[in-house]
């Protein structure tokens, strides 16, 4: 492999896992916006949704398709369990808060799913062939571009969702002035349950794509949870795009510097990153959400 | 159509009304008038349901809606246009529009809502023009239009307006009240919160006085303008003959 190869090849594979990221990061920022909450739970809607797919396909042989969509849905019923069990009783809280009640449930679910499903890790197969393909001389696996497609599909549905859809202005707008949405009759707590659902079904399928690659265990939610809260931050926390465009840059940036300066430092990347970002420019680069600063 | 008894609310351990009454009937523009702080606004703020009411009933219709959420008492055709417009400013003036009719979305065709959007950009022409633009880009005298209308997607029977006026120019004040005068001739029920009491009174058919959460002066708008305290305190008239 040629030097420029070699990058090209990080690029693909940085590409990869940013765009998980970045659905990752969008479901941050949509329970941000409803909510101005950090939902520190994300991480644990992409774990379910790898290992529901994985115990689905092993233990009760179900088709592929069957068991992502069933992962899915049982992942966003999760969501909105959570929100009505533990966001919404306590929803005249501060936000600090709320954001602890999400560490907790967060550290539940991992501790469930360990219980439940053992501390192995699980396989899900590539969906379809491990025959990799060859570009510029560089290699991308079929499943890469499955995430890729996810990404790229929910992405634009969410946008289809919040540009086109009567529920989606509403949800922006209980984001931009709460109290105007109330005067509009809009429900503030029905908005919130949409956007933990969606959040929670996008998490999942960024968990379905990715597990084919990295393999599925209990806690992988904790890190990817965080990788997508730094895309958000570095996107812009609330912003859509930003979130989009923050995993990519994430993603590039960590296998770049794994890949030209030492892969040790891979994790390490993300949240210097995150530093950087904090300290430099807090609102991330694209700024913050429509309706709530920073 | 709607009647207040003795209605009481605080924020936190400040008690702002204490034991308000008032009555607006069908097709009458109350206004009221009071200082800064007084409690106008959180007398609309209860009225709608933002703000919790701790005694006292509230009836639209002869209905007690006291109690009911924000979004039940715009459905009964009760809707406030609150103060400073609290528009959606990074959506389209369109958008906000429709949000408006929000509320009623399931009861109404789309055509319904539709022909309502184009009956307000007749009213509004200038929102009309600006139907793509983002609320927070227009003007104030725009974004309050646009506010008066967002409200009026709700199809509502009676209007809470709360300073409609401010920050406005004198010119587009006098607009706005003409086109309150023409909601009213063409049907709706008006209470009307104002700072600019003169303004509000040129318009109105009754007032209130409000002072520190209690109403303490009502009658014809005729008779709050002939008032001595009124003049003194909301018109700015006679301080020459008080003071010196």
């Amino acid at each position: 492999m040629t030097w420029e190869q070699q990058v090209l090849q990080y690029l693909l594979s940085g590409i990869t896992t940013g765009s998980t990221y970045a659905l990752i990061a969008l479901g941050f920022s949509l329970v941000y916006n409803a909510t101005g909450v950090i939902n520190f739970a994300q991480g644990e809607f992409v774990m379910l949704g790898g290992m529901i797919t994985a115990v689905l396909l092993k233990s009760w042989g179900l088709s592929l398709p069957l068991a992502a969509g069933i992962a899915i849905v049982a992942t966003t019923l999760v969501g909105l369990a959570l929100d009505r069990a533990a966001i919404r009783p306590a929803r005249n809280a501060s936000i600090v808060t709320l954001v602890i009640i999400t560490v907790g449930a967060s550290i539940f679910m991992r501790g469930l799913a360990g219980i439940i499903w053992g501390p192995n890790e699980h396989a899900v197969p590539a969906f379809s062939g491990e025959q990799a393909i060859t570009v510029g001389g560089a290699f991308i696996t079929p499943q890469s571009l499955w995430v890729l497609g996810a990404t790229v599909v929910v992405a634009l549905a969410m946008w289809a969702v919040f540009e086109y859809t009567l529920v989606g202005k509403a949800m922006r707008a209980c984001a931009i002035n709460p109290v105007a949405a109330r005067l509009c009759g809009i429900d503030l707590s029905r908005m919130v349950s949409w956007s933990f659902a969606l959040a929670a079904g996008s998490g999942a399928i960024a968990g379905i794509v990715l597990a084919p690659l990295t393999m599925t265990q209990y806690n992988v939610g904790t890190m990817l949870g965080l990788k997508g809260f730094c895309a958000a931050m570095l996107g812009g926390l609330g912003n859509g795009l930003g979130a989009i465009a923050g995993g990519f840059l994430l993603g590039v940036l960590e296998a770049l510097g794994a890949g030209l300066i030492s892969s040790s430092y891979k994790d390490a990347i993300a949240f210097v990153v995150l530093l950087a970002v904090l300290v430099l420019k807090p609102s991330g680069l694209l700024g913050g959400s429509e309706g709530r600063s920073g | 159509m709607l009647t207040l008894t003795s209605v009481e609310a605080s924020y936190g351990r400040v008690k702002a009304l204490r034991g308000v009454s008032l009555h607006v009937e069908a097709g009458e523009i109350v206004t009221l008038i009071g200082a800064n702080g007084a409690g106008k606004s959180t007398i609309l703020k209860t009225i709608s349901g933002l703000v919790h009411a701790e005694a006292g009933s509230i009836k639209f219709d002869g209905q007690e809606i006291s109690g009911w959420s924000a979004g039940r008492i715009v459905s009964a055709g009760l809707c406030q246009v609150p103060e400073g417009r609290q528009l959606f400013g990074t959506l389209s003036t369109r958008d906000n529009l429709l949000l408006g009719a929000y509320p009623r979305r399931s009861r109404t065709s789309k055509a319904a809502i539709a022909a309502d959007l184009e009956e307000q950009f007749e009213r509004f022409p200038l929102l009309s023009e600006r139907s793509q633009q983002q609320a927070a880009s227009l003007s104030g005298g725009e974004q309050q239009m646009l506010a008066l209308a967002r409200g009026l997607m709700s199809g509502p029977r009676m209007l809470l307006l709360d300073e409609p006026s401010l920050g406005l120019a004198p010119k587009i004040v006098r607009q706005f009240f003409q086109t309150v005068v023409s909601l009213r001739d063409e049907g709706l029920t008006v209470l009307l919160v104002e700072q600019n009491a003169r303004a509000a009174l040129q318009i109105a058919d009754r007032g209130y006085v409000l002072e520190t959460g209690r109403i303490v002066l009502e009658g014809t708008a005729q008779e709050l303008l002939e008032n001595p305290e009124v003049q003194r305190a909301y018109l700015g008239r006679g301080y020459k003959e008080v003071w010196e």
